[in-house]
């Protein structure tokens, strides 16, 4: 086991590099580069500051230079300092914004399934029931319904006519003077909203899923000789069904590693949430490069990561794989 | 209305921020809220919403409109704008310029002092200076220093400039903020320096902390040299959305923002909402424009290009893209300034005349369309994507088209790819556009005939020999009435070539929580009193004292 960990984790080795050298040649290939933003269309912008900028920035390198040096620093784990004019490093900015997606997409993960696999699982059972066919409507319509607008008239309910939580943001101003418990309670309010849209958007896919897996399991033979046991129908369902369904969860568990730290741009635009989503779109929208590179690598790192994660779940858990 | 003036960028000194002077008035519209004796006192704070977060405090490395904004708070120049977008002095007490015009005195201010108590001098701007013209420094503004000859700091509060010729817009280049030289000389590139995230400046407010992608907060300089704003802290909250920010104004969590024409015109005639806020409008400083390139076969006949100006509706523009709150444009400057020429030649909406033009210059309709040796009247016009306003001024000229038998398609793409694929390369047949109005009418980039090289933006290729003597000679005097006689008459080649047709100038519209009294709105808009604004103590709603 442990072997075929370490052998799949130096095979992630060439497979990062190989993603950070097509994601850099895509980037690079995009119209338009990091000093654009502030020398386009800007009468005082000359040839010469054009060319001085670009020389700052080591943009004058050729590109297979540019990628050296960058893959030079990232082998010492140094994300290098952003283009933005803060000239912040990357690393640092990375790391400011995680903690606020993490939060919400973890909690919007447990909340997915604290009511996606219920709601699955019983609308398997009955399958064809009231409940089953109304679940049904309940979770497509939060899959269809814009998330922005919805987001807008909850605001409006909850922040404008009746007051109750904050409108956007993750801190009330008074934050800081706020004690422990205060603060808890106001980070608490302010992710209400957020994390119960984020949820409510991705019941859909998850609860399906139980359902069409669940709905597999039951028809094998073991349910009938469970049920032919004499078993009772709880036990059948829970113990011998809904184990196996889980299973390949798992998967969908590996693959949703690095959904945790991406952030969603609509959402965190509309919510004023300053997570990954908004510093990754900022990040394109102005070609910041080693920025847009440090968020890709992670990225790529975290998927490979958490398909290693599933497999060794389900070697784990599924003798056959173990053994094959 | 952000986005559309987003795009050009501005030097600090063109941000009417904070520009102080000239005592705080009656406010305009106070007095809706509950009756309480209207005296100016110290404290409370006002929340700002901001749609972008500042990316650094140094305008000299930055670019972006947040961060020049916030900036201002905290910064000075030498000069700056004052509400009839005049120059005045800042730190600059005065200023002389020499009979030849090559030599500009500044005598500064005594006794103003940094944030942290170092005293502020001639030094600090020579300071300033030299990082301008320093290759270490990222900046897109040293153009302007490089054209500096000579540069002198004889006394602590005197600093002359020596220019190689009389160049006017040279003046207002030293709005750019004064940089604290014994805070950054150790660093060799400023933009690396901790100044640049936590600024010390000589301004009306002090840095508190800046929450990145949430807020940036100040609080006031009790000895600023302008006497004390009165109010106390100023926190700018980073709220992406306008609709979000909207919902945020409404319930309370922002004093001050930028309404939508929509949210203008029809989300806030609420007596709930007149009770609580009071809003302004004021034209605001730029122009959309119809460019076409001028080289194409279409577009080289002058008559084709009044014809399409005849077509163009500008009225119904107006009304469909800004609800009315606009202006027509009938040139590059701002309806209302010294430049503004107001007796052009115009074109009224008259789509019968277009088509005589059009038939004039030997376009015979077939079948609704146009045709000229066989080729039909078929053109793309390409703006960028994402710019609601410019998208419906596509749509609305299309239709003004399609009436006189010219086919126009839209195509929208991404800014960075519009500007380098398709700007750049003079890839287009027509664009729509807007530019920023700068308060000093110096538009050589432009419209000079040797500006329209690659990355340089006279993209329409305008090659006029009167307007480049004149664009030349109003560049080099510092008198006002030559200055204003050659931009009189550029605007009047202009309106007679229409290298762009010049569609409309649109209002600004801010909207403030009505317990901030001071307001008088001018032709630079509404901040420049900033620090006259007060709350009166019996509507404080932050329990924050000076």
């Amino acid at each position: 086991m442990l072997r075929y960990i370490a052998r799949r984790l130096l095979l992630t080795i060439p497979l990062l590099v190989g993603i950070s050298l097509v994601s850099f040649l895509m980037m690079h290939m995009a119209p338009g580069g990091p000093i654009g933003a502030g020398t386009d269309m800007n009468p005082k912008a000359t040839a010469e500051s054009r060319a001085r900028l670009k020389a700052y920035y080591g943009l004058d390198q050729p590109l297979h230079v540019q990628y050296g040096r960058w893959l030079g620093r990232m082998a010492t784990l140094d994300f290098g300092d952003s283009f933005s004019p803060d000239g912040r490093p990357v690393a640092e900015k990375i790391k400011e914004r995680i903690p606020i997606t993490l939060t919400i997409n973890v909690l919007s993960m447990g909340l997915i399934f604290l009511v996606a696999i219920p709601v699955g699982v019983t609308s398997a059972v009955r399958r064809g029931s009231l409940f089953d066919r109304i679940s049904t409507v309940a979770v497509f319509t939060g899959f269809a319904i814009p998330t922005f607008w919805l987001a807008l008239l909850m605001m409006i309910l909850f922040g404008v006519r009746l007051g109750w939580l904050p409108i956007s943001g993750i801190s009330s101003l008074d934050y800081e003077s706020l004690g422990t418990l205060g603060k808890i309670a106001d980070r608490g309010r302010h992710l209400v909203l957020p994390v119960l849209l984020a949820g409510f958007g991705g019941l859909a896919g998850m609860s399906r899923y139980m359902r069409s897996n669940m709905l597999e399991v039951i028809r094998q033979d073991y349910i009938a000789t469970a049920r032919a046991k004499g078993l009772p129908e709880g036990t059948v369902i829970f113990r011998h069904a809904m184990r196996n369904a889980l299973l390949p969860v798992i998967t969908i568990l590996g693959l949703s590693v690095p959904d945790l730290l991406g952030g969603s741009v609509i959402f965190e635009t509309i919510f004023a949430i300053p997570g990954m989503g908004q510093l990754f779109y900022q990040g394109v929208m102005s070609r910041d490069y080693p920025l847009i590179m440090g968020i890709l690598t992670i990225g790529a790192f975290l998927t490979l990561l958490g398909n290693l994660l599933a497999d060794v779940g389900y070697a784990l858990a599924d003798p056959r794989i173990r053994q094959g | 209305m952000m986005e559309s003036l987003r795009r050009a960028v501005l030097p600090s000194i063109a941000l009417f921020l904070l520009l102080a002077s000239c005592g705080g008035g009656k406010p305009e519209s106070a007095g809706k809220g509950a009756p309480v004796s209207d005296v100016p006192a110290y404290g409370d704070a006002i929340v700002e919403g901001s749609i972008g977060d500042v990316s650094g405090f140094l305008t000299a490395v930055t670019t972006d409109a947040s961060s020049h904004e916030a900036a201002g708070y905290v910064f000075n120049g030498l000069v700056r704008y004052d509400k009839n977008l005049k120059l005045e002095g800042e730190l600059a007490e005065s200023w002389e310029i020499s009979p030849d015009g090559k030599r500009i005195t500044f005598h500064l201010r005594k006794g103003v002092k940094w944030h942290d108590g170092a005293p502020f001098t001639s030094d600090d701007v020579m300071f300033t200076y030299r990082r301008m013209i320093d290759p270490r420094t990222p900046t897109a503004y040293g153009e302007d220093f490089k054209q500096v000859r000579r540069a002198a700091a004889p006394d602590p509060h005197t600093f002359v400039v020596e220019y190689a010729r009389p160049f006017a817009p040279a003046l207002a280049s030293w709005g750019m903020h004064v940089l604290p030289k014994h805070l950054l000389e150790k660093y060799p590139d400023i933009s690396k320096s901790p100044l640049n995230k936590k600024p010390v400046g000589t301004g009306p407010y002090r840095f508190v902390e800046w929450k990145t992608g949430e807020k940036v907060v100040f609080h006031v300089s009790p000895d600023y040299f302008e006497g004390k704003p009165y109010i106390a802290r100023v926190i700018s909250r980073v709220i992406p959305d306008q609709a979000t920010m909207f919902l945020e104004l409404k319930s309370g969590g922002v004093d001050i923002m930028t309404l939508t024409p929509p949210q203008y015109v029809r989300q806030t005639e609420t007596a709930e909402f007149k009770k609580s806020f009071n809003k302004y409008k004021y034209t605001a400083s730029g122009y959309t424009y119809l460019g076409f390139r001028l080289s194409h076969p279409f577009f080289r006949d002058k008559r084709v290009r009044q014809a399409i100006a005849h077509a163009a509706d500008k009225k119904a523009l107006i009304d469909g893209v800004l609800l009315g709150l606009g202006q027509e444009a009938t040139g590059p400057y701002k309806p209302g300034t010294w430049a503004f020429n107001p007796g052009v030649k115009k074109y009224p909406h008259d789509p019968a005349r277009a088509k005589a033009l059009l038939a004039d210059a030997g376009w015979k309709e077939k079948d609704g369309v146009l045709v000229k040796d066989g080729q039909p009247f078929e053109f793309t016009v390409l703006t960028n994507a994402g710019n609601d306003a410019r998208a419906k001024t596509a749509a609305i000229l299309q239709q003004n088209l399609a009436e006189v038998g010219v086919r126009m398609k839209i195509r929208t793409v991404e800014w960075a790819a519009f500007i380098n694929e398709f700007i750049d390369k003079r890839k287009f047949d027509a664009v729509i556009l807007g530019w920023n109005i700068t308060p000093d009418p110096d538009q050589f980039d432009i419209w000079h005939s040797s500006k329209t090289g690659p990355k340089e933006l006279n993209h329409v290729g305008f090659a006029n020999p009167e307007v480049d003597r004149l664009l030349d000679e109003g560049r080099s005097t510092f008198d006002l009435e030559k200055r204003k006689n050659a931009y009189f008459r550029i605007q009047e080649i202009l309106a007679e070539e229409q290298p762009y047709v010049f569609l409309y100038v649109p209002e600004a519209l801010p909207v403030v929580n009505n317990r901030f009294r001071g307001i008088v709105p001018a032709p630079a808009g509404i901040t420049y009193n900033f620090i006259k604004w007060y709350v009166p103590a019996a509507l404080r709603k932050h329990k924050i004292t000076p």
